[in-house]
């Protein structure tokens, strides 16, 4: 068994509610409560759920761009959470984020070259003089031209900008990637072109990928460990295989049941959900997701159902299994 | 099934500092009665332009209808002056767009933007028209339809926007329902709700619909007829089941390709290489050329024409054009 790259135990940010003059505290958002995940390296954790399900925060929190409200983080085995600024630093070429939206996430002025080989040149990693080599090598390994060194980010395509950020988190040769939603802005054509270039490079260069997407589809073609979120909470967390054959929580099996499938006149039983998700300042009591289950009983409604091992690595939190 | 809507070689152009954009080129297709027609394409094919060239939206100065025609009913909308096609719009022919919180106002109430062409196309006064706008909340799927008609846009979620966005397209029963990417901005259970709806309205009032989305998905559970446009041209067109079990043209083979489906997953994705031509750039010659994994001499030089292919499909490109020759 190799050494976890990354532990995440019961980890919590809540986003205090403030209100008038003084900022008083009213209430809080409880962005991600109680989320534990564990990433052996050269694994790909998909982690799925619906805008607002606090996905993105987990990531950001993992990260320490966001200090956590409770909670570790341990990255080999170091507490990212309470290491001094100066250490983290030393770590952060480890860990890299790529953003969803290609376009707000370059700055305009800066040549493409510069942007990516920037973060080098901060960390200290690297001579001024051998930036430039290792950009055009890192532009080649990400798929884009020589000539685009000098280019500025507005000569690019969707699908190129994002090979740039790509570029970008990847000359620091970092151990783990967290991919936040990195190919919901593209095109189908362009999406799999960049699909592929994750699936090349995770086995060309061993990378770790926590992968957030709302995308099931993707997320089933690249991760070998799916874990699904709603308002918060993990509902349920298993392997590839397993969690698209044999998905245990309703939650999993209405959201699988709602992607359109490209087969026409294909039928097939769906579960369709009632009303939106609920919001996070203020989520149902019990189990989260009763108010919109369409199985859900009595003990649903007062009882948090416990996250735990359904058998064979299989976790869930439901009553009703 | 007679004949909505006709499009007749419909070009819509814009004019740019650096040349003339040919967003949508020389397009022709029809829209039945009580037909789901589903326009898909990636970003910047000319799918949205289309719509926008129907609904007489195209921004001018910039942009312009060129040539072609738009024959709604009998009527050629191009020729029609801006009062009555005003009052079409909205009336007989209506619109969804993509982002249901842009295209509400923020400031005005809204029971009272559902109630606007209650009162301007179908004359109800304002009791009858609030009553109707109530209805029409509470037909959309949503609950306390009073208090919500009270509400402004910001105090509701993406999908209830959306569904409000319908109540006001189809509350003057319109012949024409055109949806730009209705669900490309909610999530996929909310987007499995609208589909539903949208599937349910259509079956009880007997309209049509223009659906245009990047989402073959999407397509496969809705559309009866599809139209795939690349580069502001139709490369191919035919029956839902037709066409996705056998794709002639290698961009729409590529597409179906190139999409995960759950449960069905390859050890690679197919992906098609490069990316779309620039709008500015473009010579006479089959604009997926540079991407084609079957490229000929001829597919660089010269435009192939759209045509029947059998099986009521067509398909603009030069393979079945040297079949046809050779046949």
């Amino acid at each position: 068994m190799p050494e976890t790259l990354l532990e995440v135990n019961h980890l919590k940010k809540y986003f205090p509610i403030t209100k008038g003059l003084l900022n008083r505290t009213v209430g809080q958002v409880k962005a991600v409560d109680d989320i534990s995940i564990r990433l052996q390296p050269g694994e790909t954790f998909g982690l799925v759920g619906e805008s607002g399900s606090g996905k993105s925060t987990v990531g950001r929190t993992i990260l320490r761009l966001t200090e956590k409200t409770a909670g570790e983080v341990k990255f080999k085995g170091v507490d990212i959470h309470t290491l001094p600024p100066e250490e983290l630093r030393g770590l952060r070429p480890k860990m890299q984020l790529i953003f969803q939206d290609p376009y707000s996430s370059l700055n305009p002025r800066v040549r493409v070259g510069d942007a990516i080989g920037e973060a080098l040149l901060d960390h200290g990693l690297c001579s001024r003089s051998d930036v430039r080599d290792l950009v055009l090598e890192t532009l080649e390994s990400c798929g884009l031209s020589s000539y685009h060194i000098d280019r500025f980010p507005h000569e690019f395509s969707g699908g190129q900008r994002q090979r740039i950020g790509i570029a970008r988190a990847l000359i620091l040769n970092p151990e783990l990637i967290i991919a936040d939603e990195p190919v919901s802005a593209l095109d189908v054509s362009i999406q799999a072109q960049i699909i592929n270039l994750f699936s090349k490079l995770q086995q060309s260069r061993g990378l770790t990928y926590l992968f957030i997407s709302h995308d099931l589809s993707v997320v089933e073609h690249l991760c070998t460990t799916i874990g699904v979120m709603y308002l918060g909470s993990m509902v349920e967390t298993a392997s590839r295989d397993e969690l698209f054959r044999h998905p245990l929580h309703p939650y999993t099996k209405a959201l699988l049941s709602a992607v359109p499938i490209p087969i026409p006149k294909l039928k097939r039983e769906r579960i369709v959900l009632k009303g939106d998700i609920p919001s996070p300042a203020n989520p149902p009591s019990g189990c989260k997701f009763h108010t919109r289950c369409p199985f859900a009983e009595e003990v649903c409604r007062s009882q948090v159902p416990v996250f735990r091992d359904a058998g064979g690595g299989h976790f869930v939190a439901c009553h009703l299994v | 099934m007679n004949n909505l809507m006709r499009i007749d070689g419909l070009s819509t152009h814009f004019f740019t500092e650096d040349g003339e954009v040919k967003a949508v080129d020389d397009v022709s297709f029809r829209v039945r009665e009580g037909e789901t027609v589903c326009i898909v394409g990636e970003s910047g094919c000319g799918k949205s332009v289309t719509a926008m060239s129907i609904m007489g939206l195209v921004e001018s100065p910039g942009g312009k209808v060129t040539s072609g025609s738009i024959e709604f009913q009998g009527e050629d909308l191009l020729q029609l002056d801006k009062h009555t096609l005003r009052s079409m719009r909205g009336h007989e022919l209506a619109m969804i767009f993509q982002e249901p919180m842009s295209s509400l106002n923020p400031v005005i109430k809204i029971g009272e933007q559902i109630m606007e062409p209650l009162r301007v196309h179908l004359k109800l006064n304002k009791k009858e028209a609030r009553a109707k706008a109530i209805e029409l909340i509470s037909q959309v799927g949503i609950s306390r339809p009073e208090q919500i008609a009270d509400s402004y846009p910001h105090e509701l979620s993406g999908g209830m926007l959306q569904r409000i966005m319908i109540a006001i397209a189809i509350s003057c029963g319109p012949k024409l329902l055109i949806a730009d990417e209705p669900t490309t901005a909610l999530d996929v259970t909310i987007q499995a709700q609208i589909l539903d709806m949208l599937r349910q309205f259509k079956a009880d009032s007997g309209m049509s619909i223009l659906l245009i989305t990047h989402d073959l998905g999407v397509v496969a559970e809705m559309a009866d007829y599809v139209i795939v446009m690349y580069s502001g041209k139709i490369v191919e067109e035919g029956e839902v089941v037709e066409l996705f079990s056998n794709p002639k043209h290698p961009y729409t083979r590529g597409l179906l390709k190139s999409k995960p489906v759950i449960n069905q997953r390859q050890e690679e994705l197919y992906s098609i290489p490069g990316q779309v031509p620039n709008p500015l750039e473009l010579a006479p010659s089959c604009y997926f050329h540079d991407r084609c994994e079957h490229c000929m001499p001829v597919c660089r030089s010269k435009q192939p024409v759209l045509q029947d292919v059998g099986n009521g499909q067509k398909v603009s490109c030069w393979l079945y054009e040297e079949a046809l020759i050779h046949a």
